[in-house]
């Protein structure tokens, strides 16, 4: 899928756009939107009218023709918008079915490696395929043995390899993606046609598009305005031969179509499917339009520490030694122990003994060193020199091992390692240390040489830059965010002061946060989260909106309503973002389009009625050339906003993080002033234009 | 315009304000079963009723429930008033000897004041006995506007409440209106109208003899009684013909003052009620903002219109303000001020012709009704009126905050939007097809007194005021005819049922839905900004509605007027 973000009027999707929104005149097809609808059957009307005074010969005709011939523009501007919506997706979709096609699978038989090949769409929920370096994977499945390194860039663009492996909470691939080494089985978990890739083609062709609820909601709206605007434009014959006059077919419809609002319903599906398209390209799948609004609706945010908040991992900060140790003596201890240590914690230690002492990397082979790698039991790890023995982890781990207790391990030096040398005050100094580690949401790490305590290495959970911000943003959009950890609660609070959470759940269980999304919904509150593994499935399902991470499990995928592709927790916040722009953009083009109604009586009412009552020549204050000028102006502004906004519902209206009053004040000035004042210059340049060229 | 003028104006906003928080606590007690300064005398008959027709009065009602109470109750107070009005001949209080009001007549006069709108196509003075008046006309005058008010307050719940299933009970509603509010209000107001001057008498008409020997009969009755539900409960419906401009119905400026303040209180006061409920009185405020305005701009246009007076009567030498259909004792500003009043809240009392209004002093009136009476507005009905437009504007424009709409933690969804929207589009359904229809067909045409674009104001105004449910008349057009008789009728009833059920079928969807708590995202509904906002969208979708028929009236009327055209009669 190409990431490229195509211009919105590229010459390959206008034309496919132009064909694709004639074919949308079909009756059966414009049912689905009320307005535009009524505005079909009133062209249908008056082109049928207009045919039979062709024949007899009516008054007129070039000004009857010219309104239908804008009717059906108005028609086909609105299909446009539509049209070219769905293009966008559409191209996207394409080079999707692409990597699709001819998928072949090697079904295994039985336990062993013989397998058949059968074609991709013969394969059924719970066949077992195996897939080797260089195969596409058939179909969406679950690895069930061996790990492999897929090529994801089919769905989600992104090149570099990643991991897929049974067990935990990678297991999860996806059809169409291609394994580049090493091989899996993978047992089948979506039937042909339901795969991720299928969804994700009916997704952004719009194919299975359904009306969201506020879609629903405002349809029901804009269907009454447009019979509201009926009894005013059917009730005007009786008035007209009240006042000893008649009001030709065409000038009512003229003014029907003008008042209904056209401009939003033109314009709403190709909003919505741009919302869509949005996050397609922002690389998050939506299952429905449904949650795309609710993300615009989430007041609670519930982020995962690690990775979101936090970067994935922590960092030494500081070496604080006991005293009677020099810091210039703990860091070297510190760096040795963790030389051979390729975590990042490890690294961090060697980085940092070298940017604040300067020591510098030492050859562990030359040392003649052994490294003690970290094992489950012992939760220490260290090297074992020909002089010394050093030890760094748990600050319990390293005192107990001090005391002597029996500790695995395999150093040849180790029984000098573990000296039963019990130092008390080192031990208290040590357990103070970690105490006001701990407090400030830091980990600490002991470092013990030759059974001797030498201090404390401090490693910190480093907060993401800019994260603070983005949540100073979130509270100014009313949005709480929760942050959700593991770690005890009084590292919990600190970190959650430094990122600026508004609250956080320690020690959380799947349990733990599965309640709190209960309660803050008890509360009448949307909730929106993230996650991956498979614990996390009832919590995502019970979420408004939950985004499943790409790399997750089966369970957690089916279980959200998004599936971020990337598996980038922090677009949560961006997800939020979309959906409240979606939202607005269709907030501020209802708008507009009531607003422009004002100048649009003031056009055509003087100009309708100017035969029975010349007197309300006063009203024309745009002074429009004629009576015909007039009206002819209304519905070709009223044809050609449809197509200047078309824009502006593709993008989106810009969204700040403000509050909603700031945001309600500065939208209403724009598209709520700016429909009542807009439509007065456009009608009256278009009169301009309409007279100089002599139209009517 | 003058001074004298200005401070009248000024003065009676002051009063109506300054009453908004008294009562609005008051009745905030009253509906939320608190005890009240009444209670220890009030309490007693409350429980007696109860307990004589059978209500459990802790038994709330599904809106389903509460709808079907609200008809029942309006099907048999219609039966009761049609067969007094059929039967006043042979009923005793009947002093002058009216005779039985006609079927189609009394079919409308019931319709009339079952529904609040007290559209009047006869004389009061020349057509019903005293019962007729006391029995049928004021009893419904008392139990109409307790309807409204109790289907407004059940809407005020639906706010207030999160995930109930019940909206209120109506029977409990409705008695609590009629005896803690109504009654304790009109005893007192009865007997300063007595004091100004009004009559209260079951005797008969009295004959006089005036000064130049003119024999003169002076109808009389139970005249006070009425007159204060009449204007308490925005009836409107006059005693007599002349209504508010009769001097035994209003004698005196004071008397006039007086009766402008009731029209208004109670609606005023249920903006409070409303914010006191849903726990944020600003909320009132805002409403009230939004009614204050739209109130103060009509009676701007009005006042300005009368006293400038019009060009045509200019030419013949009457300069100055136009004082014809007004009372003297009122003078231009009392009798503007009056008017947009009765037309804004549904009240329908006039001290003045209407119809003898400039063309723009009558277009207010009529852009009043037109709206929805939601300026105040009827007794309960102009909140909730006022509710519905404030659930469109808050679905137009709530998105733009980029949020599903809310309005006060309730989520505005399909259900609210259609309900809504069928509450707004009966209006012009009703106001717009039968003036249509009118206009058309001889019955119709038959009606008018004047040619001309006046001629149509006064179709446009009679189905208006009957189906804003208003009931003031303006005058010229003759009604009393079968085909207006029974297509006014319609209207009223069209124009209150199908804006009452919609709006119970609101609270009992908005009672059921959780309330969601507000945050700096939430669309901020207590400020000028909203405000605005839903004084632009009343403006623009209810009076764009009718902006067609009110150029083809008023305003062309106005043109031609400032041109010096008149139209003929017959013409």
């Amino acid at each position: 899928m190409s990431r490229q973000t195509s211009s919105l009027f590229s010459a390959a999707l206008i034309g496919p756009a132009l064909i694709g929104s004639v074919r949308k005149l079909d009756p059966r097809a414009m049912i689905r939107n009320p307005v535009m609808f009524v505005v079909e059957v009133v062209a249908a009307l008056t082109t049928v009218l207009f045919a039979r005074d062709l024949v007899t010969g009516g008054n007129d005709l070039a000004f009857s023709g010219q309104i239908i011939l804008w009717l059906w523009f108005t028609l086909i501007f609105a299909n446009f918008a539509e049209a070219l919506a769905e293009g966008r997706g559409k191209a996207q979709a394409d080079s999707l079915r692409r990597t699709r096609t001819e998928m072949t699978a090697k079904r295994l038989k039985g336990a062993g490696r013989a397998y058949e090949t059968v074609p991709g769409t013969a394969l059924k929920v719970g066949d077992v395929v195996l897939v080797e370096a260089g195969d596409l994977i058939p179909s969406d499945g679950e690895v069930i043995e061996g790990v492999a390194s897929v090529n994801e860039a089919a769905i989600t663009g992104e090149s570099a390899p990643v991991i897929r492996e049974s067990g935990g909470d990678r297991s999860a691939v996806t059809g169409g993606t291609q394994v580049l080494s090493d091989e899996i089985k993978v047992r089948i978990t979506a039937a042909a046609g339901s795969t991720f890739v299928d969804r994700m083609i009916a997704l952004v062709e719009g194919a299975s598009r359904q009306k969201t609820p506020n879609e629903i909601a405002l349809n029901i709206l804009l269907a009454g305005l447009t019979i509201v605007f009926v009894f005013a434009v059917a009730s005007i014959p009786s008035f007209a031969s009240y006042a000893g006059g008649s009001i030709p077919v065409i000038v009512l419809v003229a003014l029907f179509v003008t008042l209904i609002p056209t401009t939003i319903g033109a314009l709403l599906s190709a909003i919505g499917i741009a919302g869509m398209d949005r996050l397609v390209r922002f690389n998050v799948l939506a299952m429905s339009g449904r949650a795309v609004e609710a993300a615009g609706d989430v007041d609670t945010l519930l982020l995962d520490k690690t990775g979101t908040i936090t970067l994935g991992n922590r960092q030494a900060t500081e070496f604080r030694p006991v005293s009677g140790v020099s810091a210039q003596e703990l860091a070297d201890a510190a760096q040795l122990a963790s030389l051979a240590d390729e975590t990042p914690e490890g690294r961090s230690i060697v980085v940092l003994a070298k940017e604040k002492y300067g020591i510098r990397a030492r050859d562990m082979a030359g040392l003649n060193a052994t490294f003690v790698p970290f094992t489950a039991q012992s939760r220490m790890s260290g090297v074992d020199l020909e002089s010394a023995s050093i030890r760094k982890g748990a600050v319990d781990a390293v005192i107990a091992s001090l005391s002597g207790q029996p500790v695995a391990s395999r150093g040849s030096n180790a029984a000098l390692a573990f000296q039963p040398a019990p130092e008390t005050g080192a031990v208290k100094e040590i357990r103070a240390i970690a105490e006001e580690i701990a407090k400030a949401g830091g980990t600490p790490l002991a470092v013990a040489q030759d059974g001797r305590l030498l201090g404390v290495v401090y490693l910190k959970d480093i907060v993401k830059g800019g994260i603070r911000e983005r949540f100073a943003e979130l509270r100014q959009m009313g949005i709480r965010t929760v942050m959700i950890t593991g770690d005890n609660p009084m590292t919990a609070a600190a970190i959650a002061a430094e990122a600026g959470v508004d609250d956080f759940l320690a020690q959380a269980t799947p349990e733990d946060k599965l309640a709190l999304i209960r309660k803050e919904q008890a509360d009448g509150k949307l909730v929106a989260m993230c996650g991956d593994g498979t614990n996390d499935a009832p919590a995502l399902a019970q979420a408004d909106v939950g985004v499943a991470m790409n790399t997750g499990t089966v369970a957690a995928r089916e279980a959200g309503n998004m599936v971020d592709l990337d598996s980038d927790p922090t677009k949560l916040i961006e997800i939020v973002g979309i959906g409240k722009q979606l939202l607005m953009t269709r907030g501020a083009l209802t708008t507009f389009s009531i607003a422009n109604d004002v100048a649009k009586y003031f056009a055509i009412i003087p100009a309708m009625f100017l035969g029975l009552y010349p007197q309300l020549q006063a009203l024309n204050i745009m002074g429009l050339a004629s009576p015909q000028s007039a009206i002819l102006s209304a519905i070709i502004f009223n044809a050609l906003i449809i197509v200047a906004l078309i824009p502006l519902a593709l993008r989106g209206v810009t969204y700040r993080a403000v509050g909603a009053a700031a945001l309600l004040r500065r939208n209403l000035l724009i598209y709520g002033l700016g429909g009542v004042l807009v439509p007065f210059v456009g009608i009256k340049a278009i009169d301009l234009a309409v007279s100089a060229l002599h139209l009517v | 315009m003058n001074l004298n003028g200005w401070i009248q104006i000024a003065l009676y906003c002051a009063v109506v304000l300054a009453l908004v928080k008294p009562l609005g606590s008051y009745m905030t007690r009253v509906f939320t079963g608190e005890r009240t300064l009444l209670s220890p005398v009030l309490g007693p008959v409350e429980r007696g009723l109860y307990r004589v027709s059978g209500i459990d009065a802790r038994q709330e009602q599904h809106w389903l429930a509460y709808t079907g109470a609200v008809i029942l109750f309006h099907v048999l107070g219609f039966a009761v008033l049609y067969a007094i009005l059929r039967l006043q001949a042979v009923l005793p209080l009947n002093p002058a000897d009216q005779t039985a009001v006609a079927p189609d007549l009394a079919f409308n006069t019931s319709t009339s004041f079952i529904t609040n709108t007290n559209w009047q196509s006869y004389g009061g003075e020349t057509t019903l006995s005293y019962l007729s008046q006391m029995l049928g006309l004021t009893h419904q005058n008392f139990l109409s506007a307790a309807t409204g008010i109790a289907v407004a307050v059940a809407l005020i719940r639906g706010f207030a409440r999160a995930s109930s299933g019940t909206i209120g009970s109506f029977w409990v509603d409705v008695t609590r209106a009629t005896l803690y509010v109504l009654l304790p209000i009109c005893v007192p107001y009865t007997l300063f109208l007595v004091w100004q001057g009004m009559p209260q008498t079951l005797g008969a008409y009295v004959h006089a003899t005036t000064l130049e020997g003119a024999h003169q009969t002076l109808a009389l009755g139970p005249v006070a009684s009425q007159v204060a539900i009449k204007m308490l409960g925005t009836n409107g419906g006059g005693f007599f013909n002349a209504n508010a401009a009769h001097p035994f119905e209003n004698p005196t400026a004071l008397s006039n003052f007086v009766q402008m303040v009731s029209i208004f209180v109670i609606g005023a006061a249920l903006t409070n009620v409303f914010g006191r409920m849903v726990g944020d009185e600003r909320q009132g405020w805002a409403i009230l903002g939004a009614m204050g305005i739209l109130f103060l701009a009509g009676v701007l246009v009005t006042y300005w219109a009368e006293a400038h007076g019009s060009s045509v009567l200019n030419s013949f030498g009457l300069t100055g303000g136009n004082m014809e259909g007004k009372e003297t004792r009122f003078g231009i500003a009392a009798s503007a001020l009056f008017a947009v009043i009765t037309t804004a809240a549904s009240c329908g009392a006039v001290n003045a012709m209407h119809d003898s209004f400039t063309a723009l002093g009558g277009l207010i009136p009529l852009l009043n009704m037109q709206l929805g009476e939601i300026i105040i507005g009827g007794v309960g009905a102009g909140l909730y009126g006022m509710l519905i437009f404030v659930i469109v504007a808050i679905f137009v424009a709530g998105l733009m905050v980029g949020r599903t709409p809310e309005y006060l933690g309730k989520k505005i969804e399909a259900k609210e939007v259609k309900m809504a929207m069928l509450g707004i589009l009966c209006l012009p359904l009703m106001m717009l097809g039968f003036t249509a229809l009118a206009t058309v067909v001889p019955a119709g045409l038959a009606g008018p007194a004047n040619a001309g674009p006046h001629g149509f104001s006064e179709i446009l105004y009679a189905y208006t005021s009957a189906a804003a449910n208003n009931g003031s008349a303006f005058g010229g057009l003759t009604a009393n005819t079968l085909f207006y008789n029974s297509t006014l009728a319609i209207g009223m009833l069209v124009g209150r049922f199908f804006v009452k059920i919609p709006v119970l079928a609101i609270a009992g969807s908005l009672a059921a839905k959780k309330t969601v708590p507000a945050s700096a995202g939430t669309f901020p509904t207590h400020g000028g900004l909203f405000v605005g906002l839903l004084v632009g969208v009343i403006l623009i979708i209810g009076g764009l509605t009718f902006f067609p028929s009110l150029a083809l009236g008023p305003v062309v009327e106005h043109l031609a007027g400032a041109a010096g055209q008149t139209f003929a009669t017959g013409g």
